[in-house]
């Protein structure tokens, strides 16, 4: 896959927080021992007036803020979440008039719980490869679920990145992509269900450990790379201590983890997490920094991309839209209340 | 009557084995048991298992012949017996083997027990569990295990001035053991203040007082004590066997801080073997909770009764202590699948008595008793062990 890669990138990341004492002192539990138990300090919340369609439209416009590519050339947008918020009726169309991209134009929303996002980018990428479009554009967001008192509650949070994938001008070659993919039942949401189940600690080994360390090894494999090849690496984020610890067992290291690292401060943005993170590292990468990116949805899978960042980067007008780091810096806290308001935890007839 | 000796052992792994199922966890125990007494399969006369609830947790009833024939026994149509006595099925299941073979019944028998409780998820779990209560009189009221013992607890705090401390120390110790017994699900030391502080599950015992859900095996094989130094060099007999049941729902009972079950099963026992609690030198007992292991070690007569939390503070019943108590890890550590219970407590004891239980190894081990509980009470089963 010769120089087709991404060509701009947005993230967005809503302005309010709680934090995972708050949460847990009206759970009774002991604050210290949730903060640094799940390694999480606080997590974006959405307020009543953003969605995914509202966060995919934000993250959409940063990246082509940044670029300056015609919205009319892109050919296809794909959205990935596990909240879009119509059950019947695309996010991604929201999204296409949102942008200008509309009508001649490549729609669907995807789900893979929280790494529809990378799907979409190997869609994209594909789709480019073979010259059926010019510019795709991958997005992932969420405003995650979690049942009130369940620990997914410390976790779930809200936020999104769009890629724009292409042939010109290209940001970071994307010079590898694979999947590891198994039935695997470790988390997931009935039809018509307003809240996520799972099955606790079989999150873990079977399920997260199992598909990221897997799917990580074949794209090495097939690359022929090493951990100390990468300036970066980007695994899904669950919570604060999982990518460290599969950092770890893969051979990587926390400096490598470190700028990629977003939950403990923003929480699990789900389809969003892998991306923001990358968006992340993207914001301070420079040319030929060679990036590693492993995505994991529940039920279960992972995506794996083998990136090297481009001279192009240099040109890339990185300031026409907040950088990730900024869009952390902007945060205003609510407390539990809030939180339910927003969240539409409350119940009234 | 004659009399019986153990000639094989076998444990699976306890923990979450997410990758291990029913049958393929009760085979392994059976087939490391058999492997063991260096019996071969045609010498097997019968099977009992104990399961509590296959069908709920796995939704497999009729496990007595599944087992059967999942262990390669299909050709042999041996009997194949499955005993249910809620937490105490595995031990049931023992006495069952025992008293077919003391009878001249069967000549060898093997007897295993399990339970698979990962495969539901932990709210369920529990109302499986509860069923093990009185459903009309208890769990119908919204009662659930952790209820049953925190009331017990307060009491014999209340009665007896037990400490919170030396109730989480129960757990502390068992812990430690635990840590070393490789097959052990929690291999981990536990500091007491982790314990004291854990999330409060029913007040006074928090997360770390109650045994965890585990899937897991075990399995012994038996046989007419005459024959048992055919097979093998260090037989363990059976000295004493003693069953017994009390009230079931706990409200009604004279004193809810003694399971009578546990007195009188220990009572024969004891009798039958001709010894005295005294003569016991290390003993496996049913701490679901921490609160039952000073009930236990009281009913059985180590100590008298209210003096438990203190034999704990004093430390009498650690590895080095007078009279070591759970050293396998008991269900706290160890870890508690249900049917597997009873069979993996015979397991240790017969560990110990051969000297083959490594870091966690008593000195000089004679006589081990092994102490089974079903529900909060209403069953119990004791049997007492020596070597040979």
């Amino acid at each position: 896959m010769d120089n087709i890669g991404i060509v701009s990138y947005g993230a967005y990341i809503p302005r309010l927080r709680i934090k995972s004492s708050e949460i847990a002192k009206v759970w009774g539990k002991d604050p210290a021992t949730i903060t640094s138990g799940l390694g999480i300090i606080e997590k974006s919340v959405p307020a009543l007036d953003q969605d995914v369609a509202t966060i995919s439209v934000e993250a959409a416009r940063n990246a082509i803020a940044r670029c300056g590519i015609k919205p009319q050339e892109i050919g296809a947008i794909y959205v990935g979440s596990e909240s879009h918020p119509y059950a019947v009726k695309p996010t991604g169309t929201i999204v296409g008039e949102a942008i200008g991209a509309t009508p001649n134009l490549m729609v669907a929303d995807y789900e893979f719980a929280c790494k529809a996002g990378t799907a979409a980018i190997q869609t994209c990428l594909a789709l480019v490869k073979s010259n059926i479009i010019k510019y795709g554009l991958a997005i992932g967001s969420d405003t995650s679920q979690a049942s009130p008192g369940d620990a997914l509650e410390y976790a779930a949070s809200a936020g999104g990145a769009g890629f724009v994938i292409g042939k010109e001008k290209v940001i970071a070659t994307i010079n590898e992509t694979c999947s590891f993919t198994t039935d695997t039942p470790d988390f997931w949401r009935r039809e018509g269900r307003k809240y996520p189940a799972h099955g606790g600690r079989f999150t873990g080994s079977p399920a997260y450990f199992r598909h990221i360390t897997e799917c990580s090894k074949k794209l090495m494999d097939r690359v022929g790379t090493k951990p100390e090849d990468y300036n970066y690496v980007v695994f899904h984020q669950p919570n604060g201590k999982f990518p460290t610890r599969v950092a770890g067992i893969l051979g990587f290291t926390p400096e490598q983890v470190k700028q990629g690292l977003l939950c403990p401060i923003i929480g699990n943005t789900y389809s969003g997490a892998s991306m923001l993170g990358l968006a992340s590292v993207l914001d301070v990468a420079k040319p030929k920094d060679r990036i590693f990116v492993t995505s994991y949805g529940s039920g279960a899978g992972s995506d794996s991309f083998d990136i090297t960042v481009t001279e192009q980067i240099n040109e890339l007008q990185k300031n026409n839209a907040p950088l990730v780091s900024q869009l952390i810096a902007n945060k205003e806290y609510v407390d539990y209340a809030t939180y339910t308001k927003y969240r539409d935890l409350l119940y009234w007839e | 009557m004659r009399d019986v000796a153990i000639i094989g052992i076998g444990v699976t792994k306890f923990g979450e084995l997410w990758d291990k199922s029913f049958r393929n966890l009760i085979a392994e125990a059976g087939a490391k048991a058999i492997l063991d007494s260096g019996i071969s399969g045609n010498d097997i006369d019968a099977l009992y298992i104990g399961s509590m609830s296959a069908g709920r947790f796995v939704g497999q009833e009729h496990v007595g012949a599944l087992v059967a024939d999942s262990s390669g026994f299909t050709h042999l149509h041996i009997p194949s017996t499955r005993v249910e006595g809620a937490c105490a099925s595995g031990g049931l299941a023992f006495r069952q083997a025992y008293m077919s073979v003391a009878s001249s019944m069967h000549d060898i028998v093997v007897v295993g027990g399990i339970e698979k409780m990962t495969d539901v998820v932990e709210s369920e779990a529990t109302n499986i569990l509860a069923m093990g209560l009185d459903q009309e009189m208890e769990s119908f009221f919204g009662v659930t295990f952790p209820g049953v013992y925190a009331m017990i607890a307060t009491k014999h705090m209340y009665d007896y001035k037990t400490t919170r401390e030396q109730i989480a120390q129960v757990a502390v110790k068992n812990h430690a053991n635990g840590a070393l017994n490789p097959n052990a699900q929690f291999k981990k030391e536990l500091p007491l203040e982790r314990v004291l502080k854990a999330p409060l599950i029913a007040s006074p015992l928090g997360m770390l007082d109650c045994s965890p859900l585990s899937d897991g095996a075990a399995a012994v094989v038996i046989c007419a004590a005459d024959i048992a130094k055919k097979y093998t060099q260090k037989p363990v007999k059976i000295i004493g066997s003693g069953q017994a049941s009390d009230m079931f729902p706990v409200h009604g009972r004279e004193n809810i801080c003694t399971f009578q079950s546990t007195v009188h099963a220990a009572k024969k026992a004891y009798k039958q073997a001709n010894i005295e609690p005294k003569d016991i030198d290390l003993a496996e007992v049913h701490d679901c909770f921490t609160i039952a292991e000073i009930l236990a070690i009281e009913d059985l007569g180590f100590v008298n009764k209210g003096e438990g939390g203190k034999a704990i503070e004093n430390k009498i019943t650690t590895l080095d202590g007078s009279l070591p108590v759970n050293t396998s890890g008991g269900l706290k550590a160890k870890g508690h699948p249900i049917g597997a219970t009873g069979i993996s407590q015979i397991a240790e004891i017969v560990m110990q008595l051969r000297g083959q239980a490594d870091k966690r190894q008593v000195k000089d081990a004679k006589i081990g008793l092994a102490h089974n509980v079903g529900g909060s009470g209403a069953t119990c089963v004791v049997h007492i062990l020596e070597a040979m």
